[in-house]
């Protein structure tokens, strides 16, 4: 195993590599967070839309229990 | 919510999700601890680890992009095209990735954030531009059927461009520009196998996400199209 940090030529080049790194992490760091986001949307329509559909079920139900 | 929406897509994505998160991390120590420091570049050439992997991943996605499209034509299924546009999107992200990520070596390496008179990564830019308008051109037609199938026209003929620009790069005479796969290449042993791993492992992040975003437009799909069946909407 290489140690990190001993007999690097160079390491004034130490911050584009990290830089590199965390940009590409940072990228898919905030997809993610805009997926999430979406998802968050989502779960609140399905909410909304459970909601809406169970008093229309309950009228169903009782529309033919009446009948 | 499995007993309101049957949601049977997105099988695959806890293995898949589960691949990525221990290929990342395996990637990152073999590239921080256990690939050798190179001679010329120093630690700089750490980037060669995320770059390279990143601009093979996201040429192949357009290519992917387009093999997508060709088989929504033939067969008109819309989940083609939604594959397709999900794998050029995908693609264009992890391309802002590569050029920024290049930048950042380019600068390092040649004291230069961009050098115009490098074929490489002038080729690229016009590919990234290219799909870049992608999206709009999509969205800017309000018919689905006809946008899927102008957005799978237009993806069978950028993806053929793909190959033949990656082509004709190659075929130009200036290297400034490091060479990686080809003949000349001759990377160390522990250097290649790091390669691998990385690339390996991009791909499987390319590849989660891009079922992440699949799985999701099929969801929000199926929600309106069941609130449009109760008559919420």
């Amino acid at each position: 195993m290489t140690p990190l940090a001993t007999s690097i030529p160079g390491s004034s080049n130490n911050g584009y590599v990290a830089a590199a790194y965390i940009v590409f992490f940072a990228i898919v760091l905030v997809y993610v967070a805009i997926m999430a986001l979406r998802l968050t949307r989502v779960e609140r329509d399905l909410r909304a839309l459970n909601e809406r559909a169970e008093p229309s079920r309950h009228d169903e139900t009782r529309e033919r229990e009446t009948a | 919510m499995s007993r309101t929406l049957p949601l049977k897509h997105g099988r695959g994505l806890r293995p898949l999700s589960i691949a990525t998160l221990v290929a990342i991390p395996i990637a990152l120590v073999l590239v921080f601890f256990y690939a050798p420091i190179e001679a010329e570049e120093g630690f700089l050439q750490k980037i060669f680890y995320l770059h390279v992997p990143l601009a093979i991943v996201t040429l192949c996605g357009f290519v992917i992009g387009g093999l997508l499209a060709i088989v929504h034509l033939r067969t008109r299924d819309r989940q083609w095209d939604l594959r397709s546009y999900v794998a050029i999107h995908m693609s264009l992200i992890f391309g802002v990735g590569t050029l920024i990520t290049g930048s950042i070596w380019a600068r390092g390496s040649w004291g230069h954030w961009w050098v115009w008179s490098e074929p490489t990564l002038v080729s690229f830019l016009i590919v990234i531009l290219l799909y870049a308008t992608y999206q709009p051109l999509r969205f800017a037609i309000e018919d689905p059927e006809r946008q899927a199938r102008y957005a799978s026209v237009f993806a069978i003929v950028a993806g053929a461009f793909v190959p033949m620009n990656f082509l004709a790069v190659r075929l130009s005479t200036a290297y400034l520009h490091p060479r990686v796969l080809g003949s000349s290449s001759n990377l160390p042993p522990k250097m290649a196998f790091t390669f691998l791993v990385s690339l390996v492992a991009i791909s499987l992040l390319f590849a989660t996400l891009c079922s992440y975003e699949l799985t999701a437009k099929r969801t929000r799909m199926l929600l309106k199209a069941r609130s449009r069946t109760l008559g919420f909407r």
